[in-house]
């Protein structure tokens, strides 16, 4: 306890640091910014803006201006869902359910400030449990052999494919695919440059950045212009912004239960903020005891999910920063970006780096709260950006887009690059191929085949240590229950069902 | 022939056509294999692409049994403009400069639009540029060259 006090100190003593607020800020305000704009998801803002953050020098500012991009996105989500029933990505499809219709009984300010307030007592928790969660399980990870990195990154994989919408061998398949795509590039140990068909540029790999932008930025773009525009804002003025007393009364037990499923459910490996948010809605569902009001402008269902998908969102940083796993795609961005600033994640980065370690994470809870201070004030201002035609918006998002692609590398290679995955990107979304499992198999790809290769070198070329070695069969076993529960005909049908409500 | 399932059957198609790929492109190339125990460049990327390839070919088989949803039209219009400005301004932006790579970017984007004016989106093209300026040249100080090479010689 006095460890974790002194650890916290240590981590506000650097987030607190002027140039560090500012950087925060920064973050939340961009993140929101671009959050909000329909149609655009964490995994793209988080890409788009990536670039922005590597003009920063110092590794610390970079990562907590990273951060906070990605909970402001998160923020600027939910903000979108409530007010246009045009859910930026998936995790916030929940709470454009209740959220949306009480935007239309005019309560759009009470759906938001329950947001912002959820998120926030959300957020102090899981940043909470993330400081004295990282050290213990860092320690665990030091005992990691390759073996069990590797049964590991199975398991993220396999439960990636739990998550994923639609069919289930399609994402296998999208897994897959980011593996090979991860390959590409110089091999670490021959230095033999693979799959690279004599084109300098892709001796360094493809850039993440490219993939990223390309799939979840440029791909919907085109996808959006096809659909045409149909949006209906809530343009009268957001007024009465905090909710009644009976709200509170009916929102706080579903923020706690939202908060603790949240939170669990952010650490385990393919987690993250969607699951968080879809189970905190089924259960508010099932527990409450007049449910017919869910879907029509319930404030726990705004509460719950908005609750949960923010505590998933810290949490999830837990595999991260400890193992150096990502357990999500959002998280294999923020190793591409650690990578970048020269830092490989895992449990020596807490060692090594306390102050960027402590100062993150005290940087996510001032995150936090930044976002509540700005963003009830400033709801007005993402109102007005609303109502901008997307005929306007498109060509911004690409120009930025593309400066912070070219800015990777001064060179025309990497906006091509990008160009081609998002014609790629449009290609996947016209067959159903989900492309999130994609973009986690392509970080981990390389990973994957490093840990593999070293776990049968130590072996002498036996693949049984795999097996018996426990905690390694331990998670490999989980893996193969995961997967034969989710091929099995009649949780199939169910899951079809979750992800249709 | 008929398709019951065409997404699926294109999918299919698709991941093996690329698991295949690797593999022959690993042995094309002779990256060397290795032994179980010292495993050469060529061995994981040659079975993983081995194993997407058997999962296209499952995914073709069972999209032949299954009822799914027409693939839909592409949308050629905007895949063409929006992409394809993306990538003149690639290849525009050293000799350009950033300022008429972004005008032209926005104006050769906005032809995928819906509507286009040429008036509004020049005005938009112009607007950007403007604030790109401020942003990334001027705060965080991007090195771009700011206007076509034979102005800034």
């Amino acid at each position: 306890m006095e460890q974790l006090l002194s650890n916290l100190a240590l981590g506000f003593g650097v987030a607190l640091t002027l140039n560090n607020l500012m950087y925060c800020l920064i973050g939340c305000l961009l993140g929101t910014l671009v959050g909000v704009l329909p149609g655009i998801g964490p995994i793209a803002t988080i890409a788009m803006l990536l670039p922005a953050t590597f003009t920063i020098g110092d590794p610390t500012a970079s990562l907590i201006m990273l951060a906070g991009i990605y909970y402001g996105a998160q923020y600027g989500g939910s903000t979108t869902a409530i007010l246009v029933n045009l859910p930026g990505e998936s995790s916030s499809v929940v709470t454009a359910l209740d959220g949306y219709q009480m935007a239309r009984q005019g309560r759009a300010g009470a759906a938001l400030a329950t947001a912002a307030i959820a998120s926030f007592f959300a957020g102090c928790v899981a940043t909470f449990l993330l400081a004295a969660a990282a050290p213990p399980l860092a320690q665990i990870a030091f005992k990691f052999g390759p073996w069990e990195y590797f049964s590991l990154m199975v398991l993220g994989l396999i439960a990636a494919v739990v998550l994923a919408h639609g069919s289930v061998i399609k994402a296998v398949g999208m897994i897959l695919l980011g593996l090979l795509l991860g390959l590409i590039g110089t091999d670490v140990n021959s230095g033999l440059a693979r799959f690279s068909f004599g084109i300098p540029e892709l001796t360094d790999g493809i850039s993440f950045v490219s993939i990223a932008m390309g799939v979840f930025g440029f791909a919907e773009i085109v996808r959006n212009l096809e659909q045409g525009e149909a949006r209906e804002v809530f343009t009268n003025k957001v007024t009465k912004l905090w909710p009644t007393r009976q709200d509170f009364r009916d929102a706080w037990p579903a923020v706690l239960r939202g908060t603790s499923l949240g939170s669990l459910l952010g650490i385990l490996p393919g987690g993250g903020a969607v699951l968080g948010s879809f189970s905190a809605y089924t259960l508010e569902k099932k527990i409450a005891k007049d449910s017919s009001k869910f879907g029509k402008g319930d404030i726990r269902g705004v509460a719950a999910p908005e609750a949960a998908n923010n505590a998933a969102a810290q949490t999830s940083f837990i595999p991260l920063l400890t193992l150096g796993i990502p357990p999500n795609p959002v998280m294999a961005l923020m190793v591409g970006a650690m990578i970048i600033q020269g830092i490989q994640p895992g449990p020596q980065v807490m060692a090594e780096r306390p102050q960027l370690f402590w100062g993150m994470i005290a940087s996510m809870w001032i995150g936090n709260l930044m976002l509540v201070i700005l963003n009830l004030p400033l709801i007005g201002i993402w109102i007005k950006l609303l109502k901008v035609p997307y005929r306007f918006l498109y060509p911004a998002i690409l120009v930025f887009c593309c400066i912070g692609v070219y800015s990777l590398s001064n060179a025309p290679f990497d906006v091509v690059m990008t160009a081609a995955f998002g014609l790629i990107g449009y290609l996947f979304i016209k067959l159903e191929c989900e492309p999130a499992p994609l973009l986690l198999g392509f970080v981990l790809g390389p990973m994957m085949e490093e840990h593999l290769r070293r776990a049968m070198l130590l072996g002498r070329g036996d693949a049984t240590q795999f097996f018996t070695r426990p905690l390694s069969a331990t998670l490999l076993f989980i893996s193969l229950v995961l997967l034969i529960i989710i091929m099995l005909p009649a949780i199939r049908k169910k899951r079809e069902e979750a992800f249709v409500e | 022939m008929h398709l019951k399932n065409p997404k699926d059957f294109w999918a299919g198609v698709m991941f093996a056509a690329i698991g295949i790929g690797f593999a022959v492109v690993v042995k094309v190339n002779e990256y060397p294999m290795g032994t179980a125990g010292r495993m050469g460049a060529g061995f994981f990327p040659f079975y993983l692409g081995l194993l997407l390839a058997i999962l296209g070919v499952a995914i073709i088989i069972e999209s032949l049994a299954t009822e799914g949803g027409p693939v839909g039209k592409l949308a050629w219009k905007p895949l063409f403009w929006v992409l394809g400005a993306v990538v003149l301004f690639g290849l525009i932006a050293k000799i350009a400069g950033l300022m008429l790579s972004i005008v032209v970017l926005v104006g050769v984007a906005a032809f995928g639009g819906h509507e286009f004016k040429w008036k509004e989106a020049l005005l938009l093209g112009v607007g950007l540029a403007v604030f790109c300026y401020f942003v990334f040249l001027y705060g965080l100080k991007l090195p771009f060259p700011v206007w076509p090479a034979f102005i800034e010689g």
